[in-house]
């Protein structure tokens, strides 16, 4: 840490405040710390502990949005907070540059990808020419790896794939050699496997270049290997400042442990929820059974498969975990389990009926027995009802009780789920995201289901509350004797709660098997290439 | 690009058919009788009769509806009783007042509505969205606040009054411009243009006002979208943020609006061609609607439901040379 002049980041007392309806809230509150040129800094913390908000004042972000900033912030020797639009606009992007979250919807969606990093080049090497700024770009693309990148140069974002509208975004932040890079959450977005590749891309462009790095990320895993310090920050607050290794092996604060200990970890055997025998004897207990199962969405010239000859037993009380990177057809899968969508092709038996191909009318005495809690908690409540009405919906849909023994019901499964039975005639944004999706499951628990299936139930959730849920469920398993299927594309997570494993690529299944053999012994190459991609803490593994 | 041009045509025409099939039926089997109605007041039984033959009212309602096409797309005759009638395609049959063909009259109303419809487009684009970017960039501000004021003003009044005050200021009090009468472009170009600027100008303010408003909800909205704030985190100017970035994708439902609109103006700016005397398509089919001319109706309701299909299709094509996302299939 060094300290004072020398400094290429030096942040001093920052508060941010923004108003809102109910008074002033504080998002970053006396936030000091510096970065040596060259130097990289991870700024951790859950949501809405003002990393983020942090990350944005180091380029002046929050002028002009009514936000009130305090403190000061010098970014190599320019006073962030008092420059004016001119002096704002040539640090933004010339001296530091930001990469963003969601690389296509941060990307203009009209425009070639290479007119834009030569429409930011020319903003700020103002002599440029047309030609000059169209080379720079290919240049940069080039760097990032691109291939055939004087081509490629003229496609739109959409026409890129997540991994390479990411480095585009880089791309276009290299395209002015600033002396920082900020990152807010770079890999949020990304597969495991792309992840990894960025995250490879930002060191050696650190190495090359010697540009200081600002990593905002929610995944410590993300920042142990990209990072030299750790800042920690809760409330708007920092809690810890410290080399990484330090942060991570010897942590002084309890809320830092507690972060810690909620990070699932790959490498580490199941912890929560008791692990039952798999099999009770052959065929026994078998509760759900997909038979070359196959899913063609559109037809003729086309057709995309997403699901193809996916076979799957699944038995009482077990959880199955089913892992794959975006487009690999799990959602598709997990979706034809429950019957949400009919597959083309294949059987699918519930306690030995096939229900593959019943209409829907058929389908509705199966309906109770077979249940989804979905990634989205936001969008999967209807924000219009309270949550006691979404609750009881399904009962109310299988018609078996009155409105008395409904209510009861509902307050009762609130209660189970570990919110407040009072919480019936709350509405939705009235809860935190942990919460709703507590809710989330309570509905699916309503109808008293035999198997749930669980579409990411835990990634848009801060790893503390995700490791609740995981609790939760696990818990309710215990207790009721449920069948989970566990979709999910965090494979640390999906460790934490299975019995047996899916592994899936392009719809099909590339391996399957117990748990923990398939994480400790992974006999496809495509699972060892997906194991080898997930960030790790420990100081061992990271080096390997 | 073409083969989707060849099938959103396949679609109008469709489209158009229903539609004429819909009108057809309404007008031709639910009130009255046409035979009546084309006769006039004072025929007697038989001359009624003789009217029905001639317009082939007794045949099924099928085989009426296909003449009525044929008619349109390959011409018909009508006899009179004594002489042979060659109505050519596309013909919409004869006028029930006078026996004019219909066709010729909608020709010659044609012209007025067409230059009213264009006219005011223009004018309604460019104030509206030059009004809903101005108001969008200086948000909170008082220019915002006035100019939401003069377009809540713009869209509450109706054009009998805006038009009235424009012809009691412009051409009775301060006498800048003639009283507006219709003169064709192919006549007059410079006369048909000064004749037409208060009725552009009357009826492209009442619609600016609501494509001010869409402007400026839309603008706001694409400048909140990440992409913007991408360009603001390298130094891009405010202005070409709005002008390069976010113009285009802010502009799309303006485009889908004023198709809509434009092509709703032929058979609907009725209030706009009665206040400046225009003899347009409006006019015509109030006029027909009043005297029960059926040909004339059906003929109207057609060509606009066609004019509100084609600019559709047109805005369909703006739109996905706008945003290169949007499949043509």
């Amino acid at each position: 840490m060094t300290a004072g002049t020398a400094s290429l980041v030096s942040v001093t007392d920052l508060s941010i405040a923004f108003p809102t309806g109910e008074g002033v809230v504080r998002a970053v509150d006396g936030l000091s710390f510096t970065l040596a040129p060259g130097g990289a800094l991870g700024i951790v913390g859950e949501s809405g502990s003002g990393k983020s908000t942090a990350a944005y004042a180091l380029l002046g972000l929050h002028k002009g949005t009514g936000a009130a900033v305090s403190g000061s912030v010098t970014v190599a020797g320019h006073d962030v907070l008092a420059a004016g639009d001119a002096e704002l606009r040539a640090l933004r992007g010339g001296v530091a540059a930001m990469v963003f979250q969601d690389p296509l919807s941060s990307l203009d969606p009209y425009q070639a990808i290479g007119d834009q990093i030569a429409e930011v080049y020319r903003v700020h090497r103002k002599d440029a020419s047309r030609r000059a700024a169209r080379e720079r770009a290919t240049e940069v693309l080039d760097r990032v790896g691109i291939p055939d990148a004087a081509r490629r140069a003229r496609s739109r974002p959409h026409e890129f794939s997540g991994g390479m509208r990411q480095r585009a975004l880089i791309a276009m932040a290299l395209a002015c050699e600033p002396r920082l890079l900020v990152a807010d959450e770079p890999t949020t977005a990304l597969d495991v496997t792309v992840q990894a590749q960025i995250l490879d891309l930002l060191r050696d462009l650190r190495a090359e270049t010697g540009m200081g790095l600002i990593l905002v990320t929610h995944d410590l895993g993300v920042a142990a290997g990209t990072v030299d310090e750790l800042l920690v920050m809760k409330d708007g607050r920092a809690v810890e400042h410290a080399p990484v290794r330090t942060v991570l092996d010897a942590p002084r604060e309890t809320y830092t442990r507690d972060l810690l200990a909620a990070v699932p970890r790959v490498n580490v055997r199941r912890t929560t929820g008791v692990k039952r025998p798999s099999a009770e004897g052959p065929g026994g207990g078998v509760l759900l059974e997909a038979d070359g199962l196959t899913r063609t969405f559109g037809s003729g010239r086309k057709a995309v498969t997403a699901v193809e000859d996916v076979s799957l037993t699944l038995r009482a009380g077990e959880t199955v975990g089913v892992v794959g990177e975006s487009g690999s057809g799990k959602t598709t899968l997990g979706r034809m389990l429950v019957r949400l969508l009919e597959p083309t092709g294949g059987a699918l038996r519930y306690q030995g009926r096939d229900i593959g191909g019943l209409k829907d009318r058929e389908l509705r005495a199966f309906r109770s027995e077979l249940q989804m809690v979905f990634q989205d908690p936001v969008s999967s409540l209807n924000p219009r009802r309270s949550v006691g009405e979404s609750i009881a919906d399904p009962l109310r849909a299988a018609g078996r009780l009155g409105d008395a023994e409904i209510v009861a019901r509902v307050r009762e499964l609130l209660e189970r789920v570990g919110l407040d039975p009072g919480a019936y005639h709350r509405y939705p944004h009235e809860f935190s995201g942990g919460q709703r999706q507590r809710v989330g499951i309570a509905r699916a628990l309503a109808p008293e289901p035999k198997l749930i299936v669980c579409d990411e139930p835990v990634s848009a959730l801060d790893v503390t509350t995700q490791a609740q849920v995981v609790r939760l469920l696990g818990e309710l398993q215990r207790d009721l004797g449920l069948a989970l299927v566990f979709i999910a594309h965090d494979l640390a997570v999906v460790r934490q709660v299975s019995d047996r494993l899916v592994v899936m690529r392009n719809g099909r299944i590339v391996e399957e098997g117990d748990a923990d053999s398939v994480y400790e012994r992974p006999g496809h190459p495509y699972t060892q290439g997906l194991l080898a991609a997930v960030p790790l803490l420990e100081k061992a593994e990271a080096a390997a | 690009m073409t083969l989707y041009f060849l099938r959103r045509a396949l679609g109008a025409v469709a489209v158009v058919l229903v539609l004429s099939a819909v009108v057809y039926v309404t007008f031709y089997v639910a009130p009255g009788d046409p035979a009546r109605l084309a006769c006039g007041p004072r025929c007697n039984t038989e001359q009624i009769r003789q009217v029905r033959e001639q317009l082939s009212l007794d045949d099924p309602l099928l085989t009426q509806y296909w003449h009525f096409l044929q008619g349109i797309f390959v011409g018909q005759d009508y006899s009179t009783g004594t002489s042979v009638l060659h109505c050519d395609a596309p013909c919409f049959g004869l006028s029930y007042q006078n026996n004019q063909q219909v066709t010729d009259m909608l020709v010659e109303r044609l012209p007025a509505t067409a230059s009213l419809a264009v006219g005011a487009m223009a004018v309604w684009l460019s104030v509206g969205i030059g009004t809903g970017l101005m108001s969008a960039l200086r948000r909170g501000g008082v220019t915002e606040r006035v100019l939401t004021w003069l377009t809540l003003a713009g869209t509450a009044t109706p054009v009998f009054i805006s038009g009235l005050l424009m012809l009691m200021v412009f051409c009775a009090y301060l006498e800048w411009l003639p009283f507006p009468t219709y003169v064709p472009l192919t006549e007059d170009p410079e006369q048909w243009a000064w004749n037409m600027l208060l009725p552009w100008v009357a009826l492209g303010l009442l619609e600016s006002a609501k494509y001010a408003r869409l402007t400026r909800s839309s603008t706001l909205e694409t400048l909140a979208e990440d992409h913007i704030r991408t360009f603001r985190a390298y130094g891009v100017p405010e202005r070409s943020l709005v002008v390069r970035h976010a113009l285009r994708g802010a502009l799309a439902p303006v485009i889908a609006l004023t198709a809509a609109d434009f092509g709703s103006i032929f058979g609907g700016a009725v209030l706009t061609e009665k206040m400046f005397g225009l003899p347009g398509i409006g006019q015509l089919l109030v006029d027909a609607t009043q005297k029960i001319d059926l040909p004339v109706v059906v003929a109207v309701v057609v060509i606009t439901g066609a004019a509100v299909v084609i600019a559709n299709i047109v805005a369909d094509v703006l739109y996905a040379v706008a945003d290169r996302r949007v499949a043509l299939r």
